[in-house]
């Protein structure tokens, strides 16, 4: 039983930092109808210049605003100069643009820091464990990301749903055309949007380093599960983004953990060792099948009028 | 007559293009170049290239070039690099090979293609078996071979209750069988991840929960990075000790660090092996690279080592496929491994040892061998191989 809920704590961990990821991407494609296959490189920018100033300068409390400022300044760069164009052209340019985006900055890192891989450590004043669960001692770090995130989590809460800005961006998700009659200015709100998911999609991208590899091409699987994510959650609304990945989240990390010794039960048991990990890495996939099959708009879409 | 002249004329160039092409030797080399795995392939790229210059840029006495292909670890990118090498660079040779995934999708078309294939890594099961041929040399190890070693290990020292794991893919299942070949105790678990998988935080807990005295793992290059660490970080490594195969070379090492401290690895090479060949190997990749080799490298130096051996044998004319196999077999050419020797399927006889991780004097994390598992081995295949009934 206390096993179940050390798995259930793993699946939190994973949940938040596809929270990080989904949340910028259900922005930008709810508000700005653009499909951003280039999310997943900010993700990378962030990862890989808090990594390198953290191996430069040993302090990792240098390295975050490093990796944040240097996702954001690529984020808002990448609006101004080609977003900007793509807003009234159709998804399947959006898509081939944001697309040769991310080859042209998998190849640009590559060019920069080399093509081996990069491993940051986590940071000494996280080096621990701490104990929540008996006799499971829990990673410090990890439990940092949980608390990150969840306080991001809160934080955007606030300002969509309490703030002025906030309300303009709900406007914005809800009817962009009415949102922009009434005066909002949907030129800066573009910028700013855009600007926000690139800063979040950093901090997971930085938050993830020193646990994951720093590789070129690092952001194009987790932006695959971001796209599950805001699938399954409804597209544009962050509510859902955060219950869809805390879900997939629990439900990889518990097929992984559970769907092996499943399958022995009835399986011979080399056909379970192979049909159990293959399983678990489509259960996610699988979920989003059949929420897109009962109801397409995802669990939780943004109120439309 | 003046056809004649017309057709003499005609068949000049293709004389000449063939007098050129037999005046060169080339190699390709087929590995992982890029990405998390290429902490592997790397140093076989540079091993290759130390190898050619200590010859003098010569093989056999002929001038020589090696094609590099990135496989990207894609069986695929394989099969078109191996593809490219054949058709358009007129390869005589093809070795790399790091992983057993790459290595089966290319061998059918590099055999059928009467091209000597030389892994300098991969060693699956099947091509020590059924499916050997004269064309294929393993320079490496049979994959079964180095967890046999650390299963005889840990069932002579009484460790009897062992959690296994490794990637769901072809040099995994061989890796966990070579183990169950000779460890006879308790499998606490056996578990196949995803190939690639970067988090195993979900399997370690299972491991926790299993509480068994040892676990042992393959997990090659990035993934060993990942695991190792998160081993480590998640605090089981001080009570349940860590026991792998390809898993902490000097090329992972250097990103797990202490992570890795006290951990065993078995294999059939370490750079502090106190053989003369070995030491010298490792002197100049060192001073060259500035980085000490992995087992991947120092099988690269002796398979260009091979090849240039081969090539003089059959005084440079490298049509005589025959007699090159005939001179590979013999295996007379200075190995890393000192005593070095192919079994009748093309396949290594060699040591097994158990290295330990320990922090040397500059406080650094190191390699260092601790016993002699296994002397002259030779893997459990080769007895259905077709080569040896003859």
């Amino acid at each position: 039983m206390l096993l179940l809920l050390v798995q259930a704590f793993n699946g939190l961990q994973f949940g938040v930092m596809l929270f990080l990821m989904a949340a910028g991407l259900t922005l930008v494609f709810g508000i700005m109808n653009v499909v951003n296959l280039a999310h997943g490189s900010l993700y990378m920018v962030g990862a890989y210049v808090c990594a390198e100033t953290y191996v430069a300068t040993h302090s990792f409390l240098l390295a975050i605003p490093a990796g944040l400022l240097a996702a954001l300044a690529t984020g808002v760069i990448i609006e101004i100069g080609i977003f900007r164009a793509l807003y009234t052209r159709d998804h399947l340019d959006q898509v081939l643009a944001t697309f040769g985006l991310t080859l042209m900055f998998n190849d640009l890192v590559r060019i920069i820091w080399g093509s081996d891989a990069i491993y940051a450590t986590v940071p000494k004043f996280l080096a621990g464990q701490v104990v929540i669960i008996p006799g499971a001692p829990y990673p410090a770090y990890r439990l940092a990301i949980i608390v990150v995130g969840l306080a991001v989590a809160a934080l955007l809460y606030l300002i969509i749903a309490r703030t002025r800005y906030g309300m303009i961006i709900r406007a914005g998700a809800s009817n962009r055309v009415m949102a922009g009659a009434l005066g909002a200015n949907i030129v800066v709100l573009y910028t700013v949007v855009f600007a926000l998911g690139a800063l979040l999609a950093g901090l997971a991208g930085l938050m993830a380093g020193p646990i994951f590899t720093v590789a070129s091409g690092m952001g194009d699987s987790i932006l695959i599960l971001a796209f599950v994510v805001i699938v399954i959650g409804g597209i544009g609304s962050i509510r859902g983004a955060f219950i869809a990945a805390l879900a997939v989240g629990f439900i990889d990390t518990m097929g992984r953990a559970y769907l092996r010794p499943l399958f022995g039960l009835f399986l011979p048991s080399t056909a379970a060792d192979n049909a159990g990990p293959a399983v678990a890495s489509m259960l996610i996939y699988i979920v989003m099948a059949a929420v897109l099959f009962f109801r397409p708009q995802g669990l939780f879409p943004p109120r439309m009028r | 007559m003046k056809a004649k002249w017309l057709l003499a004329a005609g068949l000049l160039p293709l004389f000449a293009t063939h007098a050129s092409a037999a005046d060169k030797v080339k190699i390709g080399l087929i590995t992982t170049l890029s990405g998390p795995e290429a902490v592997m392939g790397n140093p076989m790229r540079d091993s290759a290239n130390l190898a050619l210059s200590m010859l003098g840029g010569k093989i056999g006495g002929l001038p020589a070039e090696i094609v590099f292909g990135d496989d990207q670890q894609k069986p695929d990118m394989g099969r078109q690099q191996a593809e490219k090498m054949l058709k358009k660079d007129k390869v005589n040779f093809i070795t790399g090979m790091l992983g057993s995934n790459v290595l089966l999708a290319v061998y059918r078309q590099v055999i059928g293609a009467h091209t000597i294939l030389i892994s300098a890594n991969a060693g699956p099961h099947q091509l020590a078996g059924k499916m050997c041929s004269p064309y294929f040399f393993a320079m490496g190890s049979q994959n079964d071979e180095a967890p046999e070693a650390m299963g005889h290990y840990l069932i002579a020292h009484h460790v009897d209750d062992v959690y296994v794991m490794a990637p769901n893919y072809a040099a995994g299942h061989d890796m966990i069988s070579g183990f169950k070949r000779t460890y006879k105790g308790k499998i606490a678990g056996e578990v196949y991840t995803t190939f690639g998988q970067h988090d195993y935080q979900a399997e370690i807990s299972q491991i926790r929960a299993a509480k068994p005295k040892a676990v042992f793992v393959f997990y090659p290059g990035g993934m060993g990075i990942q695991f190792v660490k998160q081993y480590a970080e998640f605090g089981l490594k001080k009570d349940i000790p860590l026991y792998s195969v390809y898993t902490v070379d000097p090329g992972t090492l250097k990103a797990e660090r202490e992570a890795a401290l006290g951990n065993y690895d078995a294999s059939f090479w370490g750079a502090d092996l106190d053989i003369a060949r070995s030491q010298q190997y490792v002197a100049a990749f060192t001073k060259k690279y500035h980085y000490t080799p992995p087992n991947y490298g120092a099988v690269t130096f002796d398979a260009i080592f091979a090849i240039d051996s081969a090539v003089k044998a059959v005084h440079g004319d490298l049509s005589n496929k025959k007699g090159m196999i005939a001179a590979l077999e013999k295996a007379n050419f200075p190995s890393v491994r000192g005593n070095f020797a192919f079994n009748t399927n093309h396949f290594p006889i060699e040591n097994f040892y158990l290295f330990t991780v320990v922090k040397t004097a500059d406080g650094k994390e190191s390699l260092k061998k601790r016993e002699t598992i296994f002397t002259a081995h030779k893997d459990a295949y080769a007895s259905e191989c077709p080569m040896t009934k003859k």
